[in-house]
């Protein structure tokens, strides 16, 4: 198995620690795996992007347009933005959040309508997970990231529950790794 | 257990299996989380520094003193280090000195894209490029070796996608050997013309013995590689781009990749590009490898085909070279941009909104803060380099002393530390009435919170001693100092108004820290009363990213908002609670 994975949203949404679940996971599946971060000024509530790639043997730790397996996007716009590096198969799942970039903030420019219609008619795969909702019950709205890592989760059949769990443990901190787990489920049991 | 390093762990990792016992370095990203992780480990001595320049002359020291030692930077702050870089490349070492510079094409967090392989070059010290993780443990190790080979300091070169990638790295044991003999020897240390002469001669012929060290056990060790499959395509390359061209071209290519960038081998390239139909460099930023082949009469293509800004990848490799093109779906709906932004609750936000309120003029620096000059606050006029905000705008007021009434510096705790307080010494002595404001938010923002020495806090969190920037101030000359509290627009407005209006030169403290500290307890979230919103939008003159207007009327993300309570300053009719 080849994959390629992005994960995109919004600079201090959490992206960085899904992608090193990701890839803890990965990695314990006995794949390849190469992870490619995003630090310092873009990560100021700019739009930002994590590339995590696996196989027998990865040379390139970044994406490129047209080759993403999945786009896993924390945010609509952005899942527009990448959607570019999605693959003619491949799939994306959106969390349904909207977050006003600084133009719309400040009325030069409107939050496009939308948007989600715009990705199936250009002929992607779609799913929509409302995580904000999820994570708020889980019990912080921070727990967005790991929501959607669950969601993310049951469109990877190769890699088992356990292995995701363990990935979760070794990643997140002991006194919210109940919460976490808690996310984690509502998105994998969607 | 295998395990995904990051470059910089990577590297930090090779400083602890190498037995390194000195750290110091200043943070910029993409090559602050090496000192990070290497203050993990009890057995290295680690430090944040004032700035590189000292960093790198705290490394000489312990070098000499006999310890394995080290000092990291981004590109930008070899520049401030590359005073002692030239002349301990001609002291040479006692125990091995690793130099580390990150690189940022495509200026990801940099307001350059300069190519650091030249400092290797002009200060004639030996620089290794490694690729992926596993090499940037492996390289240290080596960089280390080679540093007491030859007596000299050794710079490690990292990219931001090498920095910044994770990749598996296989790990050892920590070998220490202890502390090395220290010898008096002037000849060697002493850098006067008498022994610098002396020195320079031992710096050409070392350069001689590493370029025929490249030619031959570079390649038998590993550090340079031929790797021949189809000959119809040769790549030289270095550095991630060995993993493009990999990713892009497979075994339709042959490939030298060069894991020593200074000094370049000649015989071995010479070799390689006889065997090969078409011989490709592929280097990001400057023709640095193919000058040196054309020097030596090598025919290569290079920056002709390819780009000398940004980054390259392995879309362009193969579009280039093979002529493949990718399709990729688009959507179509407007796809506004979303650059970064000051974060909700900022304590920078107060303050640009005062200076916007005052209309002055704004010498800008290097931090979180650079982010003023975007719209909707867009105040900073000009932003150069670590400290400049200071020493320019005292050129500005020497040139037009009318200026000093309407404009201000204003510079990071951290960042006048660097190199800012200098600026401010040349302000009180050479007494322009220049008004300074040092954004104090109590950490090291925009690289991710280090600690400074105005924190109080050292690497490690441990209580450490703190620089009174209002002693340091007066002590330097500037009697006017005030201090103010950005999240109260008022009294931030009046504080920088009278240090304006008063004869002489004036510090205006901004003191409120980073609201993203782990520290630092948050009201809850604001909500804003439809009932009493008039739609007016004052409240969106400030740029916070918590704020939109939904439905006509102004709107709080609860998830963003921090509860500072600046915008509710504001809003004259209330309805923000």
């Amino acid at each position: 198995m080849n994959k390629s994975i992005m994960i995109v949203g919004v600079g201090g949404q959490g992206t960085l620690l899904a992608s090193r679940i990701l890839g803890a996971a990965l990695l314990d599946c006995g794949y390849d795996v190469k992870v490619s971060e995003v630090h310092g000024m873009s990560q100021r509530g700019g739009s930002v992007v994590t590339y995590v790639r696996c196989g027998e043997k990865v040379a390139s730790p970044i994406i490129e347009k047209g080759e993403a397996d999945i786009i896993l996007a924390f945010e609509q716009l952005e899942a527009a933005r990448w959607l570019e590096y999605l693959k003619a198969d491949g799939k994306v799942i959106v969390n349904t959040q909207q977050m006003d970039p600084m133009p719309v903030v400040m009325g030069a420019a409107e939050y496009p309508e939308g948007v989600i219609d715009a990705i199936r008619a250009a002929g992607a795969d779609v799913e929509t997970v409302d995580a904000l909702p999820m994570a708020v019950e889980a019990g912080t709205s921070k727990a967005v990231n790991v929501v959607l890592i669950g969601a993310m989760a049951k469109n990877m059949p190769e890699v088992s529950k356990e292995t995701w769990l363990e990935a979760l443990k070794s990643s997140v901190p002991a006194k919210f790794l109940e919460l976490n787990l808690k996310a984690f489920e509502m998105g994998y049991n969607l | 257990m295998k395990k995904l390093f990051l470059g910089n762990e990577a590297v930090a990792r090779g400083l602890y299996e190498a037995g390194c016992r000195v750290v110091s370095s200043y943070p910029g990203t993409p090559s602050t989380e090496v000192t990070e992780f290497a203050a993990t480990y009890d057995e290295i001595f680690s430090e944040w520094a004032p700035n590189e320049k000292v960093a790198m002359e705290v490394a000489f020291g312990a070098s000499v003193a006999g310890a394995r030692s080290f000092c990291a930077m981004k590109h930008v702050g070899l520049n401030v280090a590359a005073d002692p870089l030239f002349t301990a490349s001609y002291t040479g070492v006692n125990a091995g000195m690793v130099i580390l510079v990150a690189d940022d094409p495509g200026m990801h967090s940099s307001q350059n894209e300069q190519d650091s392989r030249h400092y290797a070059m002009g200060s004639k010290t030996m620089m290794l490029e490694p690729s992926d993780s596993a090499e940037c443990l492996d390289f240290t190790k080596r960089a280390f070796e080679l540093s007491e080979k030859f007596d000299t300091p050794v710079i490690i070169r990292l990219t931001t996608r090498v920095a910044h990638s994770r990749s598996v790295a296989p790990v050892a044991e920590r070998v220490d050997n202890g502390l090395k003999e220290y010898t008096k020897n002037p000849q060697k240390y002493v850098m006067v013309p008498a022994n610098a002469k002396g020195k320079h001669v031992v710096v050409e012929q070392r350069v001689l013995d590493q370029i025929a060290y490249c030619e031959t056990e570079a390649v038998e060790n590993g550090l340079n590689k031929v790797e021949y499959n189809s000959k119809k395509i040769g790549v030289i390359a270095s550095g991630i781009c060995y993993e493009y061209a990999k990713e892009a071209l497979g075994e339709n290519a042959s490939y030298l990749k060069l894991g020593c960038v200074y000094p370049l081998p000649v015989e071995l390239i010479k070799n390689f590009a006889a065997e090969c139909e078409k011989v490709y460099v592929l280097e990001e930023l400057d023709d640095y490898i193919e000058t040196h082949c054309r020097k030596n009469g090598i025919e290569v293509i290079g920056k002709d085909a390819f780009t000398l800004q940004g980054e390259y990848s392995q879309s362009l490799i193969a579009k280039v070279i093979l002529g493949k093109e990718t399709e990729c779906m688009k959507a179509d709906v407007n796809i506004v941009p979303r650059p970064p932004v000051l974060c909700a609750g900022c304590p920078h936000r107060g303050l640009f909104y005062a200076l916007k309120q005052l209309n002055v003029t704004v010498s800008g620096d290097i931090g979180c803060y650079t982010l003023g000059f975007a719209q909707p606050l867009g105040m900073i006029d000009t932003v150069l380099c670590m400290g400049a905000s200071v020493s320019a705008l005292h050129g500005r007021n020497a040139a037009d002393p009318e200026n000093a009434k309407k404009s201000v510096a204003v510079i990071g705790d951290s960042t006048f530390i660097h190199s800012g307080v200098t600026g401010l010494i040349n302000i009180a002595y050479n007494a322009t009435d220049s008004v300074v404001i040092i954004l104090d938010n109590s950490i090291t923002g925009m690289t991710g919170h280090q600690q400074n020495p105005t924190t109080g806090k050292n690497i490690k969190g441990e209580p450490a001693n703190a620089v009174s920037l209002e002693a340091l101030a007066k002590a330097v000359g500037i009697q006017n100092v005030i201090v103010v509290d950005p999240y109260n627009l008022a009294e931030t407005k009046e504080g920088i108004k009278s240090a304006l209006e008063a004869d002489g030169p004036a510090v205006v403290i901004s003191r409120r820290p980073c609201a993203l500290l782990k520290t630092v307890k948050h009201n809850p979230p604001l909500k804003v009363n439809a009932d009493k919103c008039k739609s007016c939008k004052m409240c969106m003159k400030i740029g916070c990213p918590a704020i939109s207007m939904k439905d006509g009327k102004a709107q709080i993300d609860f998830t963003q908002c921090l509860g500072c309570n600046v915008c509710s300053q504001l809003c004259k009719f209330g309805a923000i609670e």
